[in-house]
């Protein structure tokens, strides 16, 4: 079993955990994801490792509760266990692995949508423990939606948030702030990490494509397993077939088959994931724009 | 009863009309005076040949007496000492290319029914409370298995009756490998017979670790250098699903096997008190002709489907069981032979909507003396089908070759292994079963992890 020492509420349906597994808090890393089954009777849910405690042995998630199993996981209070939770799943960020003086000369931004800004910040977080700087945009469609400011400013050089609705920060989405920052401020990258929404890694990668910036997106399919025995979380990515779960979940952005990984998203949802799904993609198809903003 | 000797005594199935419906166990298995009526018919040969055909040599005449004299507890305990798994085995095993292809009884007649009496000697003790016996003491030397399919089980339980303090390490949450997550419920029932051939294993003093994928988690030398592991089993099976490659395989509706068996039998997707979900499908197309492919079909036969299996060869290249084929075909599932699938035809939603197959036939013989399937010029056609379920076979995960220093694989990432005692290329690593050979069987996988137990206790005591 597997406690839950910590509980928090965040934001819009937005919950923090520190669970008590220490075998994970030992052996992960930014970029990296874990499997929580609740009960006997629950699925296995993928959530992304937002921090961990190696010394406490405690691994952090965060997660939005959009459907059946997820509402569930928000009901379970500190002092309460899950039944399982493995990993850590999934390959590291490939910055732990670059060579310290490549990445001391990249310009890197990261860029997060709604809850996706829970995974973006071990990143930066690490980056900065490791004695490199960057940059940071949080985005979402209204201010209620905006969570973890403070807690990324501690590791970020700077950082932006903006709002579809302009009620807290520049007004316009992630993309209207790329090109703000690059058009209008003189900003200048190497590298582009997006985290959020299918939709809104689909809408930056064509963007960064444009400005010629290499760009890393991290992928949420369906997930069974997570260790590379079903197949499940299968995708495209530059015309090969790759499992998320073993082979990522970062990819490189320009060569993912965004479509036809938001398709096979719509395969099993609970209604009220339907209507979450259906809030994140809205319209964003036709205007062209990206309709980020998490949820 | 008079018992026609070149005749088996018939064993009690459920219906096909009525078990097409439901998950329960379609064997029923014989009761005592059926299975002592069947023990009758064995010659008690005093060269034994079913006992060449068994990989583990159970003394098949031995119980087979004991079961004939009514003496049920001390059959159990002869079976005992070759296999950790009866239960299962009796009931998976390929009996007709094993022990019971060569019984005497099945040169003018029907071989003996050795799995059917094996099946019966182990549900027999299960209900009346028999256990192996444990040590007495441990020796406390640790000894780590990596995976608990029956490999890792058998190993573990060997070690642990020879006084090793062993733990087994499952990546997933439930141990039993694809005894749990792979073969169904109706032909090897969880709780009943697998759960209860864990309980068997733990109650040697086997602790069972869930949720720890090595190589992830930890790591193979990390158990040995930091967490006191004298030697390390590895019993990771073959469980990386194979695709076509054909246009649509990522469509909506397009499953590995394993994917759909596994929400169906670890996740238990057909209850409805369990949150994970399953599309069952209407009609469905399943493309394959072994034991998984079986398994898939009648699965989703059971979930409410009509069920194409679509296989590129003939009725008798089919690689499954004949008794999974038999009893498939009696529940109603459809048999496109000698088909192949081209493309997986998919609506603008994403979802598919056929299959394209090309008729195929049997070309001359090749080398091998097999005779390939070529297409018929001209013969493409769509089967219209909501789902499909690839089962092609698997292959062994390189996550634990792929972070342990020095352990070797072949070009198929199987790990090289000596099949008399398991040793690897790494010093203090064995291995074996599906692992090491590829997806084979149960009881293959038994006496690979008796063999690297042995082969462990030797290391150990150098
Ligand atoms: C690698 C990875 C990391 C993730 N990290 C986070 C995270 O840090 N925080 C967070 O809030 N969410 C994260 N998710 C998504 C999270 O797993 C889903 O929100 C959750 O499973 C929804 O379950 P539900 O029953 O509440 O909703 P449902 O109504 O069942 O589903 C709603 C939507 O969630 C997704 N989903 C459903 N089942 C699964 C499944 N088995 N595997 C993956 N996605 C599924 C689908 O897109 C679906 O349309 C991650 C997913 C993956 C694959
Ligand atoms: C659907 C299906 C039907 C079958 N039907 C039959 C049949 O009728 N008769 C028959 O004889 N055989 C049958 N087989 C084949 C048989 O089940 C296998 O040959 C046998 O289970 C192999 O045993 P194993 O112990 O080597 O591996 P497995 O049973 O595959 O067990 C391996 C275990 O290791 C775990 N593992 C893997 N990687 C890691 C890791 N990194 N860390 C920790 N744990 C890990 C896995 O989760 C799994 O639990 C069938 C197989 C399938 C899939
Ligand atoms: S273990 Fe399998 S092969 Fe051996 S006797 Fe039993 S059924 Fe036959
Ligand atoms: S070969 Fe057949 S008849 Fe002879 S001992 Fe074995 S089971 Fe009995
Ligand atoms: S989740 Fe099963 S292979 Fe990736
Ligand atoms: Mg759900």
């Amino acid at each position: 079993m597997f406690k839950i020492v910590k509980k928090q509420y965040l934001a819009n349906n937005i919950y923090l955990m520190d669970v008590l597994a220490p075998r994970v808090a030992k052996s992960c890393f930014p970029g990296q994801f874990v499997i929580v089954k609740m009960d006997e009777k629950g699925e296995r849910i993928p959530l992304t490792i937002c921090d961990y405690d190696r010394q406490a042995g405690t691994v952090t998630i965060v997660f939005q509760s959009v459907g059946a199993s997820t509402k569930i996981m928000a009901e379970y209070e500190e002092g309460e266990s899950f039944r399982d939770f493995v990993g850590p799943l999934g390959c590291r960020s490939e910055l732990i692995d670059e060579e310290p003086e490549e990445l001391k000369a990249k310009k890197i931004l990261f860029v997060a949508g709604g809850v996706g800004t829970a995974p973006v910040y071990p990143q930066v977080k690490w980056m900065k423990e490791n004695g490199y700087d960057v940059d940071v945009i949080i985005g979402a469609r209204n201010k209620d939606l905006i969570i973890l400011v403070e807690e990324m400013k501690q590791w970020a050089e700077n950082v932006y948030v903006c709002t579809d609705d302009g009620s807290l920060g520049f007004k316009g989405n992630v993309n209207d702030q790329i090109k703000d920052l690059v058009n209008n401020q003189g900003k200048s990258y190497d590298l582009v990490v997006a985290i959020g929404p299918l939709i809104m890694m689909k809408f930056v990668s064509i963007l960064t494509k444009e400005l010629g910036i290499k760009t890393i997106v991290s992928m949420n399919p369906v997930m069974v397993d997570g260790t590379g025995m079903c197949g499940a979380c299968r995708l495209t990515v530059g015309g090969k077939v790759k499992f998320a779960c073993v082979d990522g979940p970062e990819f490189d952005g320009h060569l993912v088959d965004f479509d036809e990984s938001m398709k096979r998203q719509q395969m099993y949802k609970t209604e009220e994931g339907r209507e979450v799904l259906k809030l994140q993609e809205g319209d964003t198809h036709h205007h062209g724009g990206c309709g980020c903003g998490g949820n | 009863m008079a018992v026609d000797v070149l005749k088996r005594i018939p064993v009690r199935e459920q219906e096909p009309q009525v078990r097409a419906k439901n998950f329960e166990e379609v064997c029923l298995g014989y009761n005592q005076e059926e299975a002592m009526d069947e023990a009758t018919r064995c010659l008690q040969c005093k060269n034994a040949k079913c006992i060449q055909g068994c990989p583990v040599s159970i003394d098949i005449p031995s119980f087979i007496g004991k079961v004939k004299e009514g003496d049920i507890a001390e059959a159990y305990q002869i079976i005992s000492k070759y296999s950790a798994l009866p239960a299962v085995c009796g009931r998976v095993c390929p009996q007709e290319s094993q022990c019971e292809s060569k019984c005497i009884r099945g040169i003018k007649g029907e071989p003996v029914s050795i799995g059917k009496l094996e099946r019966f000697v182990a549900d027999w003790a299960r209900e009346n409370g028999i256990k192996p016996n444990a040590p007495e003491a441990t020796n406390g030397i640790k000894v780590a298995v990596i995976g608990s399919g029956p490999a890792g089980l058998t190993c573990a339980g060997d070690l642990a009756k020879a006084g090793y303090e062993v733990t087994i390490f499952e990546a997933l949450h439930e141990a039993g490998g694809v005894l749990s997550y792979g073969i169904p419920e109706f032909r090897l029932p969880k709780q009943t017979v697998v759960a209860s051939e864990i309980e068997n294993v733990k109650s040697l003093g086997v602790k069972i670790e869930t949720n720890v994928v090595i190589g992830k988690s930890t790591t193979i030398d990390e158990l040995l250098q930091e967490e006191g592991f004298s030697a390390v089993f590895v019993g990771s099976g073959a469980g990386l699903p194979k695709f076509m490659n054909i246009p649509g395989e990522n469509a909506n509706g397009v499953f590995s096997a394993n994917e759909y068996l596994t929400r169906n039998n670890l996740m238990k997707a057909f209850d409805e008190s369990y949150a994970t979900p399953i599309k069952g499908g209407n009609k469905v197309a399943v493309v394959g002709g072994g034991n998984v492919a079986m398994d898939a079909a009648r699965t989703a036969l059971r979930l409410g489907a009509e069920v194409h299996i679509i296989y590129r060869r003939g009725e008798s290249e089919l690689p499954a069981r004949v008794e999974e084929v038999h009893h498939a075909k009696e529940e109603g599932i459809i048999f496109d032979l000698l088909t192949n699938p081209k493309e997986i035809i998919v609506n603008e939603d994403g979802w598919v909507s056929g299959i394209k197959v090309v008729d195929m036939e049997l070309g001359e013989p090749d080398a091998s003396g097999r005779r390939s399937p070529v297409e018929k010029a001209g013969s493409e056609h769509i089967i219209d089908v909501d789902t499909v379920i690839m089962s092609l076979g698997t292959s062994p995960n390189p996550l634990i070759s792929s972070t342990t220093d020095g352990l070797e694989v072949n070009k198929w990432q199987c790990i090289m292994a000596d099949e008399a005692n398991g040793a690897t290329s790494k010093e203090g690593v064995f291995a074996g079963g599906d692992a090491v050979t590829g997806a084979a069987t149960v009881i293959l996988a038994m006496g690979a992890g008796k063999a690297a137990a042995k082969g462990i206790e030797e290391f150990l005591k150098k």
